[in-house]
């Protein structure tokens, strides 16, 4: 598949599908437990933020990466419920959901 | 953080933290004091409460409220409750929706326009369960949702803050900006409580 032209403010956009990373990490990261390894839809684009990951281990020029507010539904995250959680994921803590 | 903060081992590293400080002639107690208690005297309740009575008297400030909630604070001259990167988003509430906020990896909080966090927002109880089963903790503060309402519950993990705008309500037509912003409380400004 071809990589999506690039968008301005980052690599995704409202409305596309994201999953967060199933990894983890032996740092301080800001990528909630519950959320890895699901995925969610971009809801909305936040200005870029120093990567918290970077800056609580003194890394010296942290990356400055866009933030999404990604819906998850409760049946994705819990495998019941009805509602949503909405939840500010940077963007390497993102992939494509079909990636 | 979690329980109570005087017994966190955080609260000895920012008691020291301060003792180093003032014995590096950097800052002194009485100023500490002041500046803790500028901030937290004009964060409060009340500021959550106009913005709300605001929105539900005014329908062009709660459209700029919910789109570009910086320049809605600047309208009522709260534009000094947002400092630097912080943002504020304000989310509605509705007929079909309810709004409830969270901070499950620490405590974030719109504490400017809030006043200091309740206890139980803090507790790791309401931080692990309202993302995982919302209408039951709901319950527990006496809110009923009819199961038609959708739940959307918002996780401040990164620099965005989140107030819930809660609906008008019903029999308040005649209320003053003044006399609705009374009827405004914390909780349903969290969320936890219809207003």
């Amino acid at each position: 598949m071809p990589e999506p032209a690039a968008r301005p403010g980052g690599r995704f956009a409202p409305g596309d599908r994201v999953r967060v990373a199933a990894v983890d990490p032996d740092h301080h990261t800001r990528m909630p437990r519950y959320a890895r390894g699901r995925a969610g839809t971009v809801e909305r684009v936040l200005p870029a933020c120093p990567l918290p990951d970077d800056r609580a281990r003194g890394v010296p020029q942290p990356r400055v990466e866009p933030v999404y507010t990604v819906r998850f539904a409760a049946g994705d995250l819990w495998g019941a419920g009805t509602h949503t959680v909405t939840v500010d994921l940077w963007e390497s803590y993102l992939e494509s959901e079909g990636s | 953080m979690s329980g109570a903060h005087a017994s966190l081992p955080i609260a000895a590293r920012v008691r020291r933290l301060e003792e180093r400080c003032i014995a590096a002639g950097l800052v002194d107690d009485a100023r500490l004091d002041r500046t803790l208690e500028r901030y937290l005297a004009a964060a409060s309740p009340l500021n959550g409460a106009r913005l709300a009575a605001r929105a539900w008297a005014d329908d062009a400030f709660r459209a700029l409220l919910l789109d570009d909630a910086r320049a809605a604070l600047a309208e009522l001259g709260l534009a000094d409750r947002l400092r630097g990167r912080e943002q504020l988003r304000v989310v509605a509430n509705s007929a079909e929706r309810h709004n409830v906020v969270v901070c499950t990896l620490c405590s974030c909080y719109p504490l400017s326009l809030l006043g200091p966090s309740p206890s139980w927002y803090k507790s790791e109880a309401y931080r692990a369960r309202m993302v995982r089963e919302p209408r039951a903790v709901l319950a527990e503060f006496g809110l009923e949702l009819p199961p038609e309402v959708q739940v959307s519950v918002w996780d401040a993990s990164a620099e965005a803050r989140y107030m819930v705008l809660p609906r008008r309500p019903a029999g308040s037509e005649d209320r003053s900006e003044a006399e609705l912003a009374r009827l405004v409380t914390r909780n349903g400004l969290i969320g936890t409580a219809t207003v």
